[in-house]
C-alpha cells in the first residue's frame, strides 16, 4: 500500500512534466496544424543551454532562463526559418523537414559534447519527504508540481484572459480572415512556436535531473510520452494533454514499480495502440477528427 | 475628388487564361456600389485581390490615392479597407464575443474602449446581444452574417467589401442585414462595395451597379437604371 | 530490380496488351528482364570487388529492401513510416527463429541443409514481417499522417523492451544464426564474404522485383488514385483502407526480408542495431532517392551504408585527435543526412531520382512572395 502511494505520487509529478511537454505539442499544433517532430530536440539544445549556464554562473534560476530563452528563440527561428518554407497540402513535407532537424540538432551536440551522460543537479532535494511513515514527494516533486501548476495556469490566463491570447486563437483556427481583421498572423504563428519552445525546454528541464543525465538523447522518451499524451488528450486540447499527460505518468510509474522499467515503454505503446484504434479522435478532443 | 477605391489594369490568373483582364474601376467615397455578376465572372477573385489575398499579375489598386502593391493583408485592413469575405468568415473557435473583439482589437486599444464599441455593436445588432456566450459554430446562418458584418464595422473602416453576404440566407434576413449595412453607412460614410449574385436586393441598397462577365466590366451604371432597364437586365444579369 | 526513374504521378500503365510490334514487350516483361539483367550485373561485380566491399555490397542490398519498400509506402500512398527498422527487426529475428528451429530439427550442416534451413529461415522473416506490417497497416489506414508517425515511433522505442520480455528473443544479447558457408561445391571459387553477397542480392531481387510489379500494375494505380484523393477513389470503387494496408504488407515483406538478409550476413540479429537512428537512416535513403522511385531507393540505401563508413576513414586518415573522431564517428554522417533531408524537401522535391530522370520536368515557378505570403498554416475553413 505504501508502495502504490508513492508510486502514484512521483507519477503524478513526473505526469505534469509529461503534461507540460504535451502541452507544448498542443501549442504548436493549435498554431500551425501540425505535430512538431523536432520538438524534443530543440528543448534538449535548450537544457544543454541552461547546462552551461548553470556551470557558468552557479544559478540554478539563471540556467533557467538561458532555458526558457533558448527554446524560444531556437523555434521561432525554426519556423521563421525552415516551417514556412515547407509546402503546404500534405503534412509529409513537414514531419519531414522536422527529422532532419531532429537529426542535425541531436548529432551537432553529440558532435560538440560527445555521448556522455552529463549528470544534472536537481534544483531541489530528490529523496521523498516522509509523511507518517509513508514516503511521498519529494521537494524537488513539489516544486516540479508548483511550476507545472503555475504555468498551466499562466498559459490559461494568456489564452482565453488577454487579447493577446485571442489573436493566437484566432491566427491559429482562421488565419485568412483574422488577416482581413488587420491581426498580424504571421507574427501570432512565430509567438506561438516559440511559445511552446519555451514550455517544452522548461519541461525537459525539469526532467533531465531525476534521470541518467543529459546527453543528446534525453529528451527522446519524453517525446514519444508526450505525443501519447497529446494523441490520448487530443491534440487541440490544453485540458487534454493535462490528464493526458498526469495518465501516463502514472501508467509509467506504476508499471515500472511493480513490472520494471523495462517494461514502460511497453505499456505505453499499448496505450497508445489503444487509444488510437478505439477512439481516433482522443478523448477529449474537440475538432479534427484524425481518422484517415 | 480622389476615388476611395480605385483598380487599375488589373489582371490576376493564369497566364493564358486570366480571370481579371486589365480591370479598371472607382468607387467614390460614401458610394455603396453593387458588384454583379454570373458565378465566375470574377467577384470573388476581385474582392479577393484587393484585400491582397490574391497577388494580381498586372495592375494596381489604389486606396484613398494610395497604392496598395506592397502592403500586406493585415496592413490593408489597418489602412481601413476591411472585408467580410464569402461564408466562412465566422471564427467558430470563438464566441459571438470573442468575435466582436477579435474585429475591434487594433482601431480600439485598451479594453475600456473596446467594451464599450463592443457594446454599441450589441445594440445595433440585438439578435447578437442575447447570444454572447455562443460559440460561432451554435450560430444560424443569419446570425453569423450579422457577426460577421458588426465585427467588420467594428474596425471603423473607410472602404468595406462584402462577398456574397446573402447566400444561404432567407429574404427577410437579407433585407434586414442590407438595412442595417445602408444606415451605418450613411451614418459614418463608409464606402461599400457589395459582390451579389441576389441581383434585386443589391441594387435596392445601392447608388450603383458594376457588372462583371468573364474579368472585365461590361456595364456600369447608377442602380435605378439597371434596375428599371430590360435590355441591360437581360444582357447581363439573366431576367 | 528495376529503375523507374521518374517520381512524378506517371501515365497509367498499359490497361490491356498493346498491338506489339514484333519483339516489344509487356510492362511486366520488361521489369522482368530488368530485374534479371541488374542481378546479374550485380553478381559479377562481386568478382571484382575485395571481400570486405563484398560484405558492405551484401548490406546495401539488404538495406535496399527496406528503402525499396519504404519509398514506396511513403512516395505512393503517403504513409510516413519511422519504424521501418523493427520491420526489418521483425524478418530478422523471423529468420533467426526459423533457421535455428530448423537447425535443430536436424537440417545442420553445408550443402542441401543449408539451402533449406535460408529458406526457411526466409520464410520465417516473412511470416514475422508480414504480421507485424498487417497490424501496422491496419493501424496505419485509420491514421492520418502524423499520427501513424508518432505510433511507428513508439514501437521503434519499445523495441529493447519487447526483445527483453520475450525471453526465446534473446534480450539485449540477440540470437546467433547457423554459418552459412560456401558450398562445397563453389569453395575453391569464392570466399564466404562473396557468396553471401550473392545470397544478399538473389533475395534483393525476390524482394524489389515484385514490388516493381506491384508498383506499375493495377496495383500502384489504386495506391496513386488514393494518395491523390481517397474519396474520389472510393467513389471508383477503389477501397482506401485495403490499398494502404496492402500496401504496408508488401513494404514490410520486403524489409523483413533485407533483416534476414542482414541477419543471415552477420550471423546475428540484436535490438541494438534496429533503432530509431536506423529507422531515420531509411527515411533519409528514401527521400534522398527520391520517394517513389526504386532507383532512387537503391541509391539512397548505398549512401546511407556507405556514408558513415567513408567518414569514418576520413576522419581516421586525416588525423584528428581520438576524442573528436570518435564524437564525429556516426554524428557527421548524421548531421550530413539531417541537412539532407531538409534541403531535398525544401529545394528539390524528386531527390536524386528527379536529377537523372531523362525528362526533366520544370520545376514549378515560384509563388509570388510578399504581401500575400501566408505562414505555413494550411487555410482554416473557420466555419463548418
Amino acid at each position: 500500500m505504501d508502495r502504490l502511494v508513492f508510486l502514484t505520487a512521483t507519477g503524478l509529478a513526473r505526469g505534469l512534466v509529461v503534461a507540460l511537454f504535451a502541452l507544448s505539442l498542443v501549442i504548436v499544433w493549435r498554431a500551425a496544424r501540425l505535430v512538431n517532430f523536432a520538438q524534443a530536440a530543440v528543448a534538449t539544445v535548450a537544457v544543454f543551454a541552461a547546462f552551461a549556464v548553470t556551470g557558468a554562473t552557479g544559478s540554478f534560476w539563471a540556467g533557467l532562463g538561458a532555458a526558457l530563452l533558448a527554446g524560444a528563440a531556437l523555434n521561432a527561428a525554426v519556423e521563421r526559418g525552415l516551417m514556412r518554407r515547407v509546402p503546404s497540402g500534405s503534412p509529409l513535407p513537414g514531419m519531414i523537414v522536422a527529422i532532419g532537424l531532429v537529426m542535425v540538432l541531436q548529432s551537432a551536440l553529440g558532435i560538440a559534447f560527445g555521448p556522455r551522460h552529463r549528470p544534472m543537479a536537481a534544483a531541489f532535494d530528490e529523496r521523498p519527504l516522509v509523511v507518517g511513515g509513508v514516503p511521498l514527494l519529494s521537494p524537488y516533486d513539489l516544486f516540479v508540481l508548483v511550476v507545472a501548476l503555475v504555468v498551466v495556469g499562466l498559459l490559461a490566463w494568456l489564452f482565453n484572459g488577454t487579447s493577446l491570447g485571442l489573436q493566437l486563437r484566432a491566427s491559429a483556427a482562421a488565419p485568412e480572415v483574422s488577416r482581413l481583421l488587420g491581426v498580424r498572423v504571421p507574427r501570432m504563428v512565430t509567438l506561438g512556436w516559440a511559445l511552446s519552445g519555451a514550455v517544452a525546454a522548461l519541461a525537459a528541464l525539469l526532467l533531465v535531473p531525476t534521470e541518467l543525465g543529459l546527453n543528446a538523447h534525453s529528451a527522446d522518451l519524453l517525446f514519444v510520452h508526450a505525443f501519447t499524451v497529446a494523441v490520448l488528450g487530443g491534440l487541440d486540447s490544453p485540458a487534454g494533454a493535462l490528464v493526458g499527460g498526469v495518465a501516463v505518468g502514472l501508467l509509467v510509474s506504476l508499471v515500472t514499480g511493480y513490472l520494471g522499467a523495462g517494461v514502460a515503454p511497453l505499456a505505453v505503446l499499448a496505450l497508445l495502440t489503444l487509444v488510437l484504434l478505439v477512439r481516433p479522435g482522443g478523448i477529449f478532443a474537440v475538432g479534427e477528427v484524425r481518422a484517415a | 475628388m480622389t476615388p476611395a477605391l480605385a483598380v487599375e489594369g488589373l489582371t490576376v490568373g493564369y497566364a493564358g487564361a486570366p480571370v481579371l483582364d486589365e480591370l479598371a474601376l472607382t468607387v467614390a467615397p460614401g458610394e455603396i456600389v453593387a458588384l454583379l455578376g454570373a458565378n465566375g465572372a470574377g467577384k470573388t477573385t476581385l474582392l479577393r485581390a484587393l484585400s491582397g489575398l490574391t497577388a494580381p499579375r498586372a495592375g494596381r489598386v489604389l486606396l484613398d490615392g494610395a497604392d496598395l502593391t506592397a502592403v500586406s493583408v493585415e496592413d490593408r485592413a489597418r489602412r481601413g479597407l476591411a472585408q467580410v469575405p464569402e461564408g466562412r468568415s465566422v471564427v467558430t473557435e470563438l464566441t459571438v464575443d470573442g468575435n466582436l473583439h477579435l474585429g475591434a482589437l487594433w482601431r480600439h486599444p485598451g479594453r475600456a474602449a473596446r467594451r464599450a464599441a463592443v457594446a454599441r455593436t450589441y445594440e445595433l445588432f440585438e439578435p447578437l446581444g442575447r447570444r454572447r456566450a455562443s460559440l460561432g459554430h451554435q450560430l444560424s446562418g443569419g446570425e453569423r452574417q450579422m457577426l460577421a458584418l458588426g465585427r467588420a464595422l467594428l474596425a471603423r473602416p473607410r472602404v468595406l467589401l462584402l462577398d456574397e453576404p446573402s447566400l444561404g440566407l432567407a429574404p427577410r434576413v437579407v433585407a434586414q442585414l442590407l438595412g442595417v449595412l445602408r444606415a451605418a453607412a450613411r451614418d459614418t460614410g463608409l464606402t461599400v462595395l457589395l459582390a451579389e449574385q441576389n441581383v434585386t436586393s443589391a441594387l435596392s441598397v445601392a447608388d450603383r451597379g458594376v457588372v462583371l462577365s468573364l474579368g472585365v466590366v461590361v456595364a456600369d451604371a447608377p442602380a435605378a437604371e439597371l434596375a428599371g432597364d430590360p435590355a441591360l437586365r437581360h444582357a447581363y444579369l439573366g431576367f | 530490380m528495376t529503375t523507374t526513374t521518374s517520381t512524378t504521378p506517371a501515365r497509367p500503365a498499359a490497361r490491356r496488351p498493346e498491338p506489339r510490334a514484333r519483339g516489344r514487350l509487356t510492362p511486366t516483361q520488361r521489369i522482368l528482364l530488368r530485374a534479371v539483367l541488374l542481378t546479374l550485373l550485380a553478381v559479377a561485380a562481386t568478382f571484382v570487388l575485395d571481400p570486405y566491399r563484398n560484405y558492405q555490397l551484401a548490406v546495401v542490398a539488404a538495406t535496399f529492401c527496406a528503402t525499396a519498400g519504404l519509398t514506396l509506402l511513403v512516395g505512393l500512398t503517403g504513409q510516413l513510416s519511422l519504424g521501418h527498422a523493427v520491420l526489418m527487426a521483425a524478418g530478422g529475428y523471423g529468420y533467426a527463429l526459423a533457421a535455428n528451429a530448423a537447425a535443430g530439427a536436424g537440417l545442420d550442416g553445408d550443402g542441401p541443409a543449408g539451402v533449406a534451413r535460408v529458406v526457411l529461415g526466409l520464410g520465417g522473416a516473412l511470416v514475422a514481417s508480414g504480421a507485424v506490417g498487417g497490424l501496422l497497416g491496419l493501424a496505419g489506414a485509420r491514421l492520418r499522417g502524423p499520427y501513424l508517425a508518432g505510433l511507428t515511433l513508439a514501437m521503434v522505442v519499445a523495441l529493447p523492451a519487447l526483445t527483453t520480455q520475450v525471453p526465446a528473443l534473446g534480450g539485449d544479447q540477440g540470437l546467433a544464426v547457423p554459418f552459412e558457408g560456401v558450398p562445397q561445391a563453389l569453395s575453391r571459387l569464392i570466399v564466404v564474404e562473396q557468396w553471401h553477397a550473392w545470397l544478399a542480392i538473389a533475395v534483393a531481387a525476390l524482394a524489389v522485383t515484385p514490388l516493381a510489379l506491384l508498383r506499375s500494375g493495377r496495383a500502384g494505380l489504386r495506391m496513386r488514385a488514393v494518395h491523390g484523393d481517397e474519396t474520389a477513389a472510393r467513389l471508383a470503387g477503389v477501397s482506401p483502407g485495403r490499398v494502404k494496408v496492402g500496401a504496408f504488407v508488401a513494404s514490410s515483406l520486403a524489409a523483413g526480408l533485407g533483416g534476414a538478409v542482414l541477419c543471415l550476413v552477420t550471423q546475428s540479429i540484436g535490438p541494438g542495431r534496429y533503432d530509431l537512428a536506423f529507422s531515420l537512416l531509411l527515411v533519409v535513403a528514401a527521400v534522398v532517392g527520391g520517394l517513389g522511385s526504386l532507383g532512387g531507393a537503391a541509391a539512397g540505401a548505398a549512401l546511407v551504408v556507405l556514408l558513415p563508413w567513408l567518414v569514418d576513414t576520413v576522419t581516421a586518415a586525416v588525423g584528428v585527435p581520438a576524442d573528436l573522431e570518435q564524437r564525429l564517428s556516426g554524428n557527421l554522417a548524421v548531421l550530413v543526412f539531417g541537412a539532407l533531408l531538409i534541403v531535398v524537401t525544401l529545394a528539390w522535391p524528386g531527390g536524386l531520382a528527379r536529377a537523372v530522370a531523362r525528362r526533366p520536368r520544370p520545376r514549378p515557378r515560384p509563388q509570388p512572395r510578399g504581401r500575400t505570403d501566408a505562414p505555413a498554416t494550411p487555410p482554416q475553413p473557420s466555419e463548418r
